[in-house]
């Protein structure tokens, strides 16, 4: 058991801080969280930033270690978060990475890592979420395009993105071809004809995901990753990076924030409430180990070689907990001013509520949990 | 960084759990201490781990010393393991498990009357009627005892709350109601799954801390290995049912010792404090 870095690690987190502490004063002002348009553009030009200094890939390229310490310093020095480039590097670009072919990669990998194209997931339907495996949007084969028709929801980055990394329902469910077979993965152009976008807005106000119809929309036989009806497969790939690697830098924000609060406690004189020294001690303690099982995470990957495991689902199940119980805290502390949505912390309050939610509910990974690592029987 | 057991770690760690299936049995355990099997430990070198080989010890670490005191929480061994480890090299007999040495811990004496040495200043205190069968208890009336060994308490409850979950487990694989596992009920798959979280939140605690050899990692590993070591006994016990309920299952006495360890090495309440005051030193 070891949690000293290399020389060489070191040398690539010191040579990170320095880049970091030339570029961020440099940069302007974040925009408003609500400004998706705003955002797209401030978060594709930090993205050309990272490409031009070398750091484009690092999220693909770079070992386990060398991806925790780029997480890391990044937190700690305040850089801007992938944002609206969160689908294309961390979901559709590991899966074309791994799945897609020589040609697929030459064209889809390069803009994502510029920041010149943002993507965009569509995934989840009206009455396929959890279930994800149930969907119905329908794709029929026309020559070299597929026609797709349906709908989709929750559709993350729809409102500015270039490209959706699209699921769709190829083969009929029959007893020849049960439901998570007969599903294939598409990248579908957004401008393509056909294809209407309607923001949703969130609880915390932000358009970050949409409602997406698609009427007869042509897709090129092409744009498919993997084989027809494979798709299940490949969008597991994408789910393990998802669930593996996501939430790593927010971690490190996490034990920043709880510092500010305590000082913040400490000059308004809440910070006399032992009840609420004891509840932010019990969350340090909380994000420390969660910091510490992100290591474990990667140190095992980095063994096996292997993309992230289902040990992911166990962080994610105490992460967004933990998040959200990190955000009630906030509000004890910052009593009425907590009401206040000029407030970051109100904001990040909102923001979490979807953590329990997003990529797999809580409920769905404790099935993950209790059948895959434990072994419990598939059931009611 | 490879925060990983190696494969020594991995032997030593198969080693003691070899040991210790071989030789113990919960079933036949009583608040007498084992002398045989103390001495046993002392030979194989349980308490003597941490000792420079001048001294007769190893010269292993912290980190092989909390896989040793997680194989000892596994199997909930009875004794005053933890101030025995912490005396070798210091008290005589100790690091060979000849000497048994407890210690004044916070307001309690563990196994008082079975040790041959008492650290700390016992006098005047009075028995009380253990919570734990298997581990007999005393109080002093000046409670400003050693704050030691919080870290190896720690890697026991770690054991206990592994095998909490596992035993649960097993029990809703076997166990049928309604036609079928009880397992296969989502809610019952979610205790087992939480039970997991716990364990593994504090697993990753508990290790990083003995690694880093820090006073505060320390006292976050206490605090999520108790926490980890009572709920998942508890829900261990739910899991089990009316069966959880009675003495022919182990779990009670799996909670009856957590309940003990939450309150010796160092108290949730200070754990809290001492990490809530560092926040405040954060940069």
């Amino acid at each position: 058991m070891d949690l000293t870095y290399t020389d060489e690690e070191e040398a690539f987190r010191a040579g990170l801080r320095d880049w970091l502490s030339l570029v961020l004063p440099e940069l302007p002002a974040k925009p408003s969280p609500q400004d998706w348009p705003g955002r797209r553009a401030y978060d594709t030009a930090w993205q050309r930033l990272l490409y031009d200094a070398g750091y484009g890939e690092v999220h693909w390229d770079a070992s386990p270690t060398q991806r925790l310490i780029f997480l890391e310093e990044t937190e700690k020095a305040g850089a801007p978060y992938v944002g609206a480039n969160f689908v294309g590097l961390l979901h559709a670009g590991p899966t074309i990475a791994s799945e897609g072919t020589p040609e697929q990669r030459d064209r889809w990998l390069p803009p994502v890592l510029r920041g010149d194209e943002v993507w965009c997931q569509g995934f989840s339907e009206p009455d396929a979420g959890s279930d994800l495996a149930s969907l119905r949007t329908r794709a029929w084969r026309d020559g070299d395009h597929y026609v797709v028709s349906g709908s989709k929801i929750w559709t993350s980055h729809a409102e500015v993105a270039d490209w959706c990394e699209l699921l769709v329902r190829t083969a009929l469910v029959s007893e020849a071809v049960p439901k998570h077979r007969g599903i294939t993965w598409l990248a579908m152009p957004m401008d393509a004809p056909g294809i209407t976008v309607r923001p949703l807005r969130t609880l915390a106000g932000s358009t970050e995901f949409a409602e997406m119809f698609l009427d007869d929309v042509r897709v090129p036989v092409a744009n498919r990753v993997g084989e027809e009806n494979d798709g299940w497969r490949v969008t597991m790939v994408t789910l393990s990076y998802e669930r593996g690697t996501a939430f790593v830098g927010e971690v490190v924000a996490c034990r920043r924030v709880l510092g500010e609060l305590a000082r913040e406690a400490r000059g308004n004189g809440r910070w006399g409430d032992p009840a609420l020294r004891r509840r932010l001690g019990r969350l340090s303690a909380e994000f420390s180990a969660l910091w510490r099982l992100t290591q474990w995470n990667v140190s095992e990957a980095q063994r096996t070689g292997g993309v992230p495991g289902v040990g992911g689902s166990v962080f994610k199940l105490r992460y967004s907990h933990a998040r959200q119980e990190l955000y009630d805290a906030a509000a004890e502390v910052l009593g009425a001013g907590s009401l206040d949505l000029a407030h970051e912390w109100t904001l990040d309050r909102l923001s979490s509520l979807s953590y329990t939610i997003a990529a797999g509910t809580s409920q769905i990974q404790q099935n993950i949990v209790a059948e895959r690592i434990l072994g419990l029987p598939k059931g009611r | 960084m490879d925060f990983q057991l190696d494969d020594d770690q991995r032997a030593l760690r198969a080693g003691m759990r070899q040991l210790l299936e071989g030789r113990f049995s919960l079933r036949d355990a009583t608040d007498r201490l084992d002398r045989a099997l103390w001495r046993e430990l002392g030979e194989a070198g349980f308490f003597s781990l941490a000792l420079p080989e001048a001294e007769g010890g190893v010269g292993l670490g912290l980190p092989e010393a909390v896989l040793v005191f997680e194989e000892a929480g596994r199997v909930l061994l009875p004794g005053p393991a933890v101030a025995t480890f912490l005396a070798a090299g210091v008290v005589p007999g100790a690091a060979t498990g000849e000497a048994v040495v407890t210690a004044v811990d916070g307001a309690l004496v563990p196994w008082l009357d079975e040790a041959d040495v008492v650290q700390g200043e016992a006098a005047g205190a009075v028995p009380l009627r253990s919570v734990d069968p298997l581990t007999p208890l005393h109080r002093v009336p000046d409670a400003g005892g050693l704050d030691r060994g919080a870290l190896l308490y720690a890697a026991e409850q770690l054991g206990s709350a592994v095998r909490t979950c596992e035993t649960a487990v097993q029990y809703a694989r076997r166990r049928k109601q309604f036609g079928q596992p009880i397992g296969a009920f989502q809610a019952v798959k979610h205790l087992c799954a939480q039970m997991l979280v716990r364990a593994e939140l504090a697993r990753a605690a508990v290790y990083a801390a003995a690694v880093t050899g820090d006073r505060l990692d320390a006292s976050a590993a206490k605090l999520l290995a108790d926490d980890a070591a009572v709920r998942n006994a508890r829900d261990c016990l739910q899991v089990h049912g009316g069966m959880g309920f009675t003495w022919e299952s182990d779990v009670h006495l799996h909670l009856k010792r957590a309940w003990v360890r939450a309150e010796l090495g160092r108290s949730a309440r200070a754990a809290e404090e001492e990490l809530a005051e560092a926040l405040i030193e954060a940069p």
